[in-house]
């Protein structure tokens, strides 16, 4: 099943600035991808795009196999907040909530009831092994901790798709093999998973590779 | 749609508690606003409570009679003017004094130019109850004194000339007209007679026999039943004067002292003004607070619309926040205002009157400073792009 289909997909910013010139990608259910590209190639803008938090200037984006072009601010914001989970570089955590709570903050825009919010977010916790963190305030967690506190809130909706932004870029190395290891095994369990890095050696982890370069995708590097 | 408005109201919330100081601070100017709103409404209904007490308390019931001096002329009441207001129905205490244009010295000896401004003033045993009227010391005229030398002091009087302590036991002697007078009695203060609180009281009889009073009175007061007040005022300048009822002027002491007390609320305009500012200047510096609190929370609303938030949802979620900023310092203005007016009504010894409409008013306007403060922060807030608000640093 196709979980996100971009077709001929073109981002023009204002002032004529071509990020995307042409994009075709899909994904399928149960992929893990990796799109692998310099600063400025575009691939900011192309997680954007994925992630429907920016609309294409040319070109059709289907999520879950529904055309995200005719869909109102509702819409889209209810589309996001059911089939996408998002991780960024930062942990963009709340100060002052818990761990759990942080957590639960995945489903607050889902429409979940706010009892079962609680229960869904200790298993998401749990199954990124922080279950002993919960009660935890961002503060008094490690990086490492807190960025898969963002993954436990990325995944507690469970998405078909988890899109995530440079997720190792601001940790050290042990610590970001880690959290690389955490998205292989949640790809093992059946998750599907869009990663966007600069590091060929972060990307080699993935199943699929992709390759942007000045907004195109080139084919023919999946390995 | 009630639990997705719990989810807001917790966000906003979060929203307040996690910039505690500048939350304060932002809330600071509603609050004195609504301190200031609470303080000019309730100390002076504490006030007017307290002035309706003590009205009735000295007597909404009493009337004072007196005839308008024409140039020129010596105008008095008939000498049975006490004895026919009594007459009339409802009047329950009648009682009458006349001027006797005399003066009061401590010794024969003192100036008299001195002792302006206490009258003397010829009365009837009969007058303490119709001026709802107590002795402080000594008694008044009686029956068996109104035809000897004796005196009885007003209040003020009796301060004036020295005798405030005036001992019953060890009788003192003041001059009238050269004449030496006994001091029997002291009265207490009188609110709403202050004239008689200036004046030394001598027996009519004794007038009659040594100043050559005539027994026309000058001024009448009485006491009538109070539902029945005004149709006694209506009859009582026929009844007092029947030839010449139009040089008769009536006037109700209660009255007087209500419409003095009355102009201090003009006041009260202009403090609500000054509140009014001070609630627009709040609702400005809510409105500044949030503007850059959602300058700085740009990531934040990016990662909310990551999440799924929608439009509605981030501008509702700055708006309660608003709201709640307003609704706090509401809160603290009227903790500060209540307190204040139970802490001068206290003071003043007046009964606490809260203006619970007011407090209702004030923090319902709370509640829509806050609603306006906050409807541009949060439209803004709701129309940050969600790229651009993950790029911001």
């Amino acid at each position: 099943m196709t979980v996100l289909r971009l077709t001929g997909v073109v981002k023009e910013h204002p002032g004529g600035v071509r990020a995307l010139r042409g994009v075709d990608l899909v994904v399928e259910q149960g992929e893990d991808l990796a799109i692998v590209g310099p600063s400025g190639s575009g691939k900011s803008t192309l997680l954007h795009i994925m992630g429907t938090l920016d609309r294409p200037t040319r070109g059709t984006v289907e999520l879950a196999g529904q055309d995200t072009g005719a869909m109102t601010d509702t819409e889209l914001s209810r589309a996001r907040a059911r089939n996408l989970g998002f991780v960024f570089q930062q942990s963009h955590l709340v100060d002052r909530l818990t761990a759990v709570d942080n957590v639960a903050t995945g489903l607050l825009y889902a429409g979940t009831r706010r009892r079962e919010r609680r229960a869904l977010a200790e298993v998401a916790l749990e199954r990124v092994g922080l279950a002993h963190r919960r009660t935890h305030w961002p503060s008094q967690l490690s990086g490492g901790e807190r960025q898969r506190v963002g993954i436990a809130r990325a995944l507690v909706n469970r998405p078909a798709l988890i899109l995530a932004d440079e997720p190792t870029g601001a940790l050290d190395q042990a610590t970001g093999r880690q959290v690389l290891e955490l998205f292989g095994e949640l790809h093992a369990e059946g998750a599907t998973i869009a990663l966007i890095t600069h590091d060929p050696t972060v990307a080699a982890t993935f199943g699929r590779r992709v390759e942007i370069r000045d907004g195109e995708l080139l084919d023919g590097v999946v390995a | 749609m009630t639990g997705h408005l719990v989810d807001a109201s917790a966000l906003g919330w979060l929203g307040v508690r996690s910039r505690p100081g500048r939350s304060a601070m932002s809330a600071l100017g509603v609050a004195l606003g609504i301190a200031t709103v609470l303080l000019v409404t309730g100390i002076p209904a504490s006030g007017q409570a307290d002035l309706d007490r003590r009205l009735s308390a000295m007597g909404a019931d009493m009337l004072v009679a007196q005839v308008a001096a024409l140039e020129g002329s010596t105008v008095a009441f008939p000498e049975e003017a006490a004895a026919m207001a009594r007459r009339i129905g409802p009047v329950t205490f009648g009682s009458a004094v006349a001027n006797l244009h005399s003066k009061v010295m401590r010794t024969p000896f003192a100036d008299p130019n001195e002792s302006a401004g206490i009258s003397v003033l010829a009365a009837t045993p009969d007058l303490v109850p119709a001026v709802r009227g107590e002795v402080a010391t000594g008694t008044f005229l009686t029956e068996a004194t109104r035809g000897l030398p004796a005196v009885v002091l007003g209040a003020a009087a009796a301060r004036w000339l020295g005798l405030s302590t005036f001992d019953a036991a060890h009788p003192v002697q003041v001059f009238v007209a050269g004449e030496r007078f006994t001091v029997v009695g002291v009265l207490a203060p009188m609110p709403l007679a202050p004239e008689l609180e200036q004046a030394v009281f001598v027996g009519d009889e004794f007038a009659r026999s040594h100043f050559g009073f005539d027994g026309r009175p000058t001024v009448v007061y009485l006491r009538a039943v109070e539902s029945e007040i005004s149709a006694v005022r209506d009859v009582l300048p026929a009844t007092l004067a029947p030839s010449t009822p139009g040089l008769v002027s009536v006037s109700r002491p209660a009255d007087v002292l209500a419409a003095k007390e009355a102009t201090h609320g003009t006041f009260a305009a202009l403090f609500l003004g000054l509140a009014g500012v001070a609630l627009l200047v709040g609702g400005i510096g809510v409105a500044n607070t949030m503007v850059v609190s959602v300058l700085e929370r740009r990531r934040e609303i990016g990662l909310r619309r990551a999440l799924g938030a929608r439009r509605h949802d981030v501008r509702l979620q700055f708006l309660i926040e608003a709201v709640l900023l307003s609704l706090l310092g509401g809160a603290g203005g009227t903790l500060v205002g209540m307190v204040g007016t139970v802490g001068y009504a206290a003071l003043r010894g007046w009964p606490v009157v809260l203006p619970w409409a007011t407090v209702a008013a004030g923090l319902a306007g709370a509640v829509v400073i806050g609603a306006l403060a906050g409807l541009y922060p949060a439209v803004r807030a709701s129309r940050t792009s969600p790229t651009e608000a993950l790029a911001a640093v």
